[in-house]
């Protein structure tokens, strides 16, 4: 084994070990638990020299961290999407006393706490399953860690079309929290998930069956710890899945999106706004599966950086020879407010079909000189016409959001977030 | 320049409106104090909508000159009537700034957004240009409805046809970067007709 080898294993191990191991589980969880265990050791630990940690460095997500203290910790007030979550999650496990009581019909919820200890089919078929499925191509390791390390989370079954739960999670301390969603939507059903907070490892496992529709409105603001998040989705015919995540400032930031549309004429978008200044390192990372005919995806991505904040941008579109006909998009942009700032964008295409469409793209710049000379001509200060073409720019990946009202609440972020600034 | 655009540099000579010094201040600033420049090539702003452009324009100058910001309603009430005179149709005021606007539309703009703003100096850089003669004359329209005692314009143009619509009070002929003969609404008349040749060859 190579030293570099070792070296991967052995930070995999202390990793490991600084976390419990999950106890008293149904034997099909504990299954998937030692699996990931095994696969984690086997994988090692991210190092800068693989290919998808090259702009990021994953060394403050791969300290060995224990579980942070949940002893009757306060949480930070939640003021996100305008109301009191659903679920609310400190430090990795859910306190029943902050959690809104009813939730919305034609939604059943359960902890993952709870489904790992029973013999649930819906737990067993996505958990772990899509993950593992997540890593064909890309080793992954920071999900396998969650995988056999995870404490807590929702368990969301949609069978109606009303369905609307907003998760919350704060990180309170320098520990680790390791929290896993579990979501299907059954067919023709339909959920929006509305996800605020921060947590050092967050993990979703999303199947949406056939005709099912899936909208996630992500909110990652405020003075967070280094967190890594991974959403691994599979989408079947006809199907429709949507991620939108607005991230602003924070130390380190990597979010992961992975899905597979396996089904014909399924549709999946992701977008993202990512706003950060001073020191914020934001990483989104993208891979999308192409595995049935007739299907689309879309990958919208907007950065508006200043200070010396880093934002990098890894997008693959990547099409089996059986999905014909794909509609593959993608666009990653930035604008930089001063000279410190970067923009790393990777954008790749791996197309084994003869008879698709897929386009990428990217720039970088400063602001508009003309478009600021226009508006400044006709009395607007310097100021609010740069926050007028910063929002602007942002818009294009909002208006990804199907839901107005929430489109609104990202905008109004980011007015938030340029209010800041100055 | 006089609007306060960057990369030109002032080398002699000085502009000042109502005796303050223009040169000095902010593009923003010389708007507020009443200068306004209507583009020859108005830019486009995607996502920017033409009506929150315009709103925020005027609610910013009015604050720069200690005045109250204007009302919503009073505001639309205003732009509604404004608009109906430039025959400029509401939806164009939903859009975003100039983007997919035609060249009359443009211009028609620009002439919304001088007859909202109320500057007490406009500048027109070639408004005529690219527009036809029915878009021309409801430009011109526009701005005679604007004339007043104490508001004054700097129309630029190459052609005569213009100032059939907007009487000139003054004629300069400009060439080579200076003013070389200055007079009545006649003399633009006789450029037209004579050319600019012999002009420049008394200038010479």
């Amino acid at each position: 084994m190579s030293a570099l080898a070792d070296q991967k294993r052995l930070a995999a191990e202390a990793m490991l070990s600084a976390l419990p191991v999950p106890m008293e589980e149904a034997a099909w969880a504990h299954d998937v638990r030692a699996k990931a265990r095994a696969r984690l050791l086997n994988q090692g630990a991210p190092v800068r020299r693989d290919e998808y940690w090259k702009y990021t460095d994953p060394s403050k997500l791969n300290a060995p961290l224990s579980l942070a203290d949940t002893a009757a910790e306060q949480p930070v007030s939640s003021e996100a999407f305008g109301g009191q979550p659903d679920a609310w999650f400190v430090n990795g496990r859910l306190r029943a006393d902050l959690a809104k009581p009813s939730v919305a019909d034609g939604v059943a919820i359960s902890t993952f706490a709870e489904v790992v200890k029973q013999d649930i089919s819906i737990a067993r078929e996505i958990f772990g399953v899509l993950e593992v499925a997540g890593q064909e191509k890309v080793m992954r390791p920071l999900a396998v860690l969650n995988t056999a390390t995870a404490t807590d989370g929702l368990v969301i079954q949609a069978h109606g079309k009303a369905g609307r739960i907003h998760l919350h999670s704060d990180q309170i301390g320098d520990g680790a929290s390791v929290l896993r969603h579990l979501i299907r939507v059954e067919a023709g059903a339909e959920l929006t998930l509305l996800e605020s907070g921060s947590c050092s490892n967050a993990v979703m496992e999303v199947d949406v069956a056939e005709g099912g529709a899936f909208h996630h409105i992500r909110l990652q603001t405020g003075t967070r710890t280094p967190s890594a998040s991974h959403i691994f989705a599979r989408l079947h015919a006809s199907s429709q899945f949507k991620t939108f995540t607005l991230s602003a400032d924070g130390d380190l930031t990597r979010n992961e999106v992975v899905f597979d549309l396996v089904g014909e004429e399924a549709s999946g978008h992701v977008a993202g706004a990512v706003l950060a200044q001073a020191k914020s390192h934001i990483d989104n990372t993208v891979f999308v599966t192409h595995s049935a005919a007739h299907c689309e995806s879309r990958q919208v991505f907007k950065s508006v950086l200043a200070g010396q904040a880093k934002s990098v941008f890894q997008g693959k579109i990547f099409v089996r020879n059986s999905a014909q006909k794909t509609d593959g998009y993608q666009i990653s942009q930035s604008v930089l407010l001063n000279e410190g700032a970067e923009f790393l964008a990777k954008p790749e295409l791996e197309i084994y079909a003869d008879d698709v469409a897929c386009s990428h793209g990217s720039t970088t710049g400063a602001l508009d000189p003309t478009a600021m000379f226009y508006l400044r001509s006709r009395g607007v200060p310097k100021a609010e016409a740069e926050a007028m073409l910063i929002a602007a720019f942002a818009d294009e990946a909002i208006e990804e959001i199907a839901d107005e009202d929430l489109g609104d609440l990202m905008r109004e972020e980011v007015a938030r977030w340029m209010a800041s600034r100055s | 320049m006089l609007a306060g655009r960057d990369g030109y540099e002032v080398t002699g000579g000085s502009a000042t409106l109502n005796g303050e010094d223009v040169l000095d201040i902010d593009p923003e600033e010389r708007a507020a104090s009443g200068l306004f420049l209507a583009f020859q090539y108005p830019v486009e702003i995607p996502g920017v909508g033409n009506m929150t452009f315009l709103r925020t324009a005027v609610n910013s100058q009015r604050k720069a000159r200690g005045e109250d910001e204007i009302s919503a309603p009073d505001f639309l009430k205003l732009v509604r009537s404004k608009a109906k005179d430039l025959n400029i149709d509401m939806d164009m005021l939903k859009r975003p700034v100039n983007v997919g606007f035609s060249g009359g539309e443009k211009k028609r703009n620009e002439i919304l957004q001088m007859a909202v703003l109320e500057p007490s100096m406009c500048i027109l850089d070639e408004t005529d240009s690219g527009l036809d003669v029915d878009a021309m004359k409801l430009v011109a329209d526009g701005v005679n409805a604007l004339r007043a005692e104490d508001r004054g314009f700097l129309v630029i143009t190459h052609y005569q046809r213009l100032l059939d619509h907007i009487k000139p009070d003054v004629v300069h002929i400009l060439a080579n970067g200076r003013i070389v003969e200055t007079g009545g609404p006649d003399l633009a008349l006789k450029v037209e007709t004579e050319g600019y040749a012999d002009i420049l060859k008394d200038v010479a």
